[in-house]
């Protein structure tokens, strides 16, 4: 080896660059990946909590590559299904493998977008200019629980049966036309056969939908760029790194950190978060004495059932998550960072821990003392949204820095 | 190799001049273009709508008849008639006496037990809780039924008492073939 270096191009190299030039200029692919996940200038301040964002893209990766392996096993008819969940368990190789990781990543793909929610409540990262980036964050949202609920159904045992029919019936609370929306949703007159066909079929599709969002969502991330812990906007160039290899690296080590909780589910608890009756086939002439949803929907069902009437539970349901969509609006207050709000710091984390207690009532029968605290949790639930205004108006903020 | 820079488009350059277009008549036919083509986006639309309604076979399941002689006085039966369980009760006259004594308490939604039978030891009613469709079982306040569901209370004719739910349980459609037969649907 000659201590000479030689720096002017081997022809290779020449031919590499020129291709890449070449396609650059015919579709610019590849520097398009680059600005987003290479050059792309992220604060320099962000803490873990900005780690859930790739966090979630993985899950849902996770998810649509699991899915697609179990679909070529699971048979979506009413008399095939049940089995066919049995037969990947048992008889296909690794089977119960890729069902786990399905099953689990599920759960996992909630939790972390709803430490992902939380993490831009309280950093304001729904304030302008990142209205739009919040808004396709909470399509992205409902997508997914869609998606979930629909996931549910697909093994048809008692859970699936009672799940999809409780909640397909939500939807007869529209005036007048309800009741055929849910016989068309149906394609009969009940939960049955064609209801399970279509339901795998967009279950199937939804996630690929998600992943367009998700492409939205980054978009709109890129032109304004990433809040940040403080909140404030970032003018200087020296307030940024690249994304790689700074966030790149601590991303996959918050990928590390995340998939040893993970793995240990999936091979030591895959059932935990689920429920034993579905391994009870669907039986339409028995409703199990205690149903409840998946875990990740309890907070809504517990506001669903706090309301004795009917039609104001389903909107009051739906108006629990829909009312996340305005929020950019109905906090008003300039200051983004909770950290230099005392007043909203502390109904933020009241808000928090009331979600959970919903969540511990949605949890358990709709009986004395829960129907009590659940009615109590729902109107605090509401209370937190209609106190921002106000809260924007009287809270004395603490000063900002002027840089990071 | 040269990269080319995507000239900005600017309107004013790269569109053709209108020079004499009628700009009136040209914003006509773009409207009703693109009133047709949305009218014939619908009508494509409607059999892909239509399809997801209940099918053939599915319709054809629309009567079910029910042999009475079994289920003896007091007992109750549950079938399953279009997917979806329908309780027959056949009450003793103590049951019926009962049922029209809740009469005055149903008030949620008021209906006379006598209303909601054809032969008054008969109660034919969906087991299809009206609140969100979970199948009630035997109990509750009046020895009705309650739902295991989110809690509703129905009475010993089949009317809500307590919520969320706030309609009684459907009557479905039937008539006695003979004494011992009802067709359903
Ligand atoms: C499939 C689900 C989702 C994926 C894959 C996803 C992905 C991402 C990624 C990669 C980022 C940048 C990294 C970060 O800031 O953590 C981000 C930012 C953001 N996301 Fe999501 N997201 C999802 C769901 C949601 C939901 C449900 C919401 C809220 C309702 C949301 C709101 C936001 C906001 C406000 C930002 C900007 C955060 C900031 O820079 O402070 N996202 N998202
Ligand atoms: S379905 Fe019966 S109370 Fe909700």
């Amino acid at each position: 080896m000659s201590s000479h270096q030689d720096f002017t191009p081997k022809p290779v190299e020449k031919n590499i660059r020129n291709t890449y030039r070449w396609l650059e200029d015919r579709l610019p692919i590849l520097s398009f990946l680059s600005d987003a996940l290479v050059t792309y200038p992220a604060p320099r301040n962000l803490n873990y909590m900005w780690n859930f964002g790739s966090l979630a893209g993985i899950a849902l990766v996770l998810q649509i590559l699991t899915g697609i392996f179990l679909a070529m096993h699971y048979k979506g008819d009413v008399n095939l299904a049940f089995d066919s969940i049995q037969h990947i368990m048992r008889d296909v190789q690794w089977g119960w493998l890729i069902r786990n990781l399905h099953m689990v990543g599920a759960s996992f793909f909630f939790i972390v977008v709803y430490i992902h929610m939380a993490r831009g409540l309280y950093y304001g990262s729904y304030k302008s200019p990142r209205e739009v980036l919040w808004g396709l964050g909470v399509i992205i949202f409902l997508l997914m629980m869609a998606t979930a609920f629909m996931g549910y159904v697909l093994p048809w045992g008692q859970m699936s049966y009672w799940g999809a029919t409780v909640i397909t019936n939500l939807l007869s609370v529209i005036p007048f036309i309800g009741k055929y929306v849910v016989v068309w949703l149906w394609g009969g007159y009940s939960v049955g056969d064609p209801t399970l066909t279509r339901f795998y079929a967009f279950h199937f599709v939804l996630p690929f939908v998600i992943i367009g969002v998700v492409v939205l969502h980054l978009w709109a991330l890129h032109l304004h760029r990433s809040n940040n812990p403080v909140g404030i906007d970032l003018k200087r160039a020296k307030d940024y790194i690249p994304f790689h290899p700074y966030y790149t690296i601590k991303d996959t080590f918050g990928l590390g950190v995340y998939l040893i909780p993970f793995t240990l589910m999936v091979f030591f608890l895959p059932e935990y978060l689920g429920h034993p009756d579905n391994y009870i086939p669907a039986n339409p002439m028995v409703t199990p004495a205690h149903i409840v949803p998946e875990w990740y929907f309890l907070p809504f069902y517990a506001i669903l059932r706090a309301i004795p009437i009917k039609e104001i539970g389903v909107a009051a349901m739906f108006g629990s998550i829909l009312v996340l969509f305005f929020l950019p609006w109905l906090d008003s207050s300039p200051v983004r960072s909770a950290r230099f709000r005392p007043l909203y710091k502390q109904i933020y984390w009241l808000f928090l821990i009331n979600f959970v207690v919903l969540g511990w009532c949605g949890a358990n029968p709709p009986e004395g003392m829960f129907v009590i605290i659940a009615r109590v949790a729902t109107v605090l639930y509401f209370s937190f949204f209609a106190l921002l205004p106000v809260l924007a108006r009287y809270e004395k903020t603490k000063p900002l820095p002027a840089t990071i | 190799m040269a990269t080319r820079t995507p000239k900005p488009h600017s309107p004013s350059v790269d569109e053709a001049p209108i020079g004499d277009v009628d700009a009136e008549r040209r914003a006509f036919l773009v409207n009703t273009t693109t009133a047709f083509g949305v009218a014939g986006a619908a009508c494509v639309a409607l059999p892909f709508i239509q399809s997801m309604n209940p099918n053939r076979a599915v319709q054809a399941l629309a009567t079910l008849d029910v042999h009475l002689g079994d289920i003896a006085e007091g007992t109750n039966k549950t079938v399953l008639w279009q997917g979806k369980p329908v309780f027959i009760w056949h009450r003793s006259p103590a049951q019926v006496q009962q049922a029209r004594a809740q009469d005055s308490k149903a008030t949620m939604d008021p209906q006379p037990d006598a209303d909601r039978t054809q032969k008054p030891d008969w109660l034919v009613v969906l087991g299809i809780c009206t609140h969100l469709g979970c199948v009630p079982m035997r109990g509750g306040a009046e020895d009705g039924w309650r739902c295991p569901c989110h809690g509703s209370q129905y009475d010993m004719s089949g009317r809500v008492i307590q919520g969320p739910a706030g309609k009684n349980l459907e009557v479905p459609p039937y008539r006695f073939l003979d004494d011992q037969t009802i067709r359903i649907g």
